[in-house]
């Protein structure tokens, strides 16, 4: 695709060194709109590094990288407003109730009050939770306030939501219930740039990049990927890949 | 029934009104490997905090190694190496202070046990100097066992000791507790990571503070009592629309590239669901009968 139109995150030569540690060396990767793209790679790879530049919270050392339309160095407020975030561990407000956390959210967004109430509404709807509208976070199940958190980044209709680890220790029909909603966000227009250890779940994205020590090593399909290094599936890809040789006798 | 070194029988936690777990017992025997699994919330760490007798349960008795959780509890807390979910060493310690401080602690030395934490230690000694805040998350993980096990512990009870961390540290960590296991140590460890089940002995399944099953792996996959398909064609996100939709349909949950079906019907063929899904005009269509994982049993166990 060269249309770029179709283009939401393009990044050129990405760098950013942190002293003398190249935290990302020269990323080269594109994200479709509408898109599902997984972002792989083991811990200390330098995703929340990148992850972090695209949300427009740290500058590159160097490269192009260019979100939403907007310039990381330059326009990275207007960036802001484009996306949605969403980590692990960002539960809601606990004492504050359900649609508190969406007015507060959708206010941040500078959305009016009639966008919130409205939106608000389709979301309890399509959740099914009317009735815990008044209800405090605190008092949910586990697994409808990581969905919640979701329905509520995303609440502001951004182009592109960033999940980092969205489904880490939750049980395994709340993280399909979840993917759901990723599927259908996707389909509703906004791009999903998502992170995960779940391997399974990496089968799940449209197409997947694998990051190893600051650099993408690996970035196609699932399919392709598992074609390419003859493996059955993501989690072998993914062991081949990013399992190092053990550099003191082990 | 000398073998036994984990006996818990009949223990209830309520934290206000909120009861985090219900009437749980099990038994562990000597030198297995021991896995609760369950998502956030399930009521593992209670169980592991009343095991290492940071928590008094309400109701209900606990024993290890013979010793009783409430009244010899000095007596546990020298025989069990405990590894917290949270990181919870001293982070301006450097590596070497920490495991200095851990062997004092129990009166022992590096030294005298040092031969079972070798494999884990080297890995992280060439940074034995630099403080345990600035480590990598790997790195902590095989410091924080190192000095779970500093003592030679009976029994390790690791809390979460895989989560958030990436699929080839998991690989890794699993392999050190299997050599752990060689050196007959008792261990249990909790994860919310379903495939990590079959890398236990025994598992409990536990959910929202009850024990789905108590088995083998093995035995958890041969108690599931549907026929299992995995189902695949062009379009993913219709198929899963359509196959919710099916009159005759039971379950289906994606995994990975496929779908996981069940059918209301008992004796069906590939034929009868590939005939549907033809019907709604999907291209590529594959309809493969399959083995359930853990995490399938999982979810049939919630479901009942």
């Amino acid at each position: 695709m060269n249309d770029n139109n179709d283009i939401i995150i393009k990044a050129i030569d990405l760098t950013k060194k942190f002293g003398s540690f190249v935290a990302n060396d020269n990323l080269n990767f594109e994200v479709k709109q509408n898109e599902i793209f997984g972002f792989l790679g083991a811990n200390g790879a330098g995703k929340t590094t990148a992850m972090r530049i695209m949300c427009g919270l740290s500058k590159p050392s160097s490269g192009e990288i260019n979100v939403a339309g907007f310039n990381v160095y330059t326009q990275s407020e207007k960036i802001k407003k484009k996306i949605g975030y969403m980590c692990q561990k960002f539960s809601l407000y606990e004492d504050l109730t359900v649609f508190e956390n969406i007015r507060f959210y959708g206010g941040i967004y500078g959305m009016s009050r009639k966008d919130i109430r409205n939106e608000a509404g389709r979301l309890l709807q399509d959740m099914g939770i009317n009735k815990y509208r008044n209800s405090l976070i605190a008092s949910l199940p586990m697994g409808w306030k990581q969905k919640l958190a979701f329905l509520i980044a995303i609440i502001h209709k951004p182009k592109i939501v960033f999940l980092d680890e969205p489904t880490g220790g939750v049980d395994p029909i709340t993280r399909r219930q979840f993917w759901d909603l990723i599927y259908k966000a996707s389909h509703d227009g906004i791009t999903v740039f998502v992170t995960t250890h779940y391997m399974d779940e990496a089968e799940y994205c449209d197409r997947i990049s694998i990051m190893v020590d600051g650099k993408i090593v690996a970035l196609d399909t699932p399919e392709n990927l598992t074609t390419k290094y003859k493996s059955k599936n993501m989690d072998e890809v993914f062991i081949k890949l990013a399992r190092k040789p053990v550099t003191s006798n082990q | 029934m000398n073998n036994t070194v984990v006996k818990v029988n009949k223990i209830s936690k309520f934290y206000k009104n909120v009861q985090a777990i219900h009437d749980i017992s099990f038994e562990v025997e000597k030198g297995e490997i021991f896995g609760l699994i369950g998502p956030d919330g399930a009521g593992k760490t209670t169980i592991f905090r009343i095991l290492t007798t940071l928590l008094l349960a309400d109701t209900g008795k606990a024993n290890l190694a013979g010793f009783d959780v409430v009244s010899d509890y000095k007596k546990i807390r020298n025989i069990v190496g405990y590894m917290p979910g949270r990181f919870s060493l001293y982070q301006d310690l450097s590596v070497i202070e920490n495991l200095m401080f851990f062997a004092t602690v129990f009166g022992t030395t590096i030294e005298e046990n040092y031969d079972l934490i070798k494999d884990i230690y080297i890995q992280i000694e060439p940074f034995k100097n630099r403080l345990a805040g600035k480590l990598s998350g790997g790195m902590k993980q095989k410091l924080a066992l190192s000095c779970a096990l500093i003592h030679k512990p009976e029994i390790l009870i690791l809390d979460e000791p895989t989560t958030g961390v990436d699929a080839v540290s998991r690989k890794e960590f699993w392999e050190m507790l299997r050599k752990l296991k060689e050196k007959e140590i008792t261990i249990m460890v909790s994860t919310p990571y379903m495939d990590e089940a079959s890398l236990c002995d025994r598992v409990a399944l536990i959910q929202n503070g009850e024990f789905l099953d108590i088995e083998t792996p093995e035995n958890i996959i041969n108690k599931f009592d549907k026929k299992l398909w995995s189902v695949k064609s062009q379009d993913m996100y219709q198929l899963r629309n359509d196959l919710n939709e099916f009159q005759y349909s039971d379950t289906v949950f994606a995994f990975g590239q496929t779908l996981h079906y069940t059918d209301i019907r008992k004796e069906i063929s590939n034929r009868e669901i590939e005939e549907f899904i033809k019907s709604k005009n999907h291209q590529n269509i594959s309809v493969v009968s399959i083995e359930p994982n853990i995490e399938d049993c999982f979810m049939n166990l919630m479901t009942k």
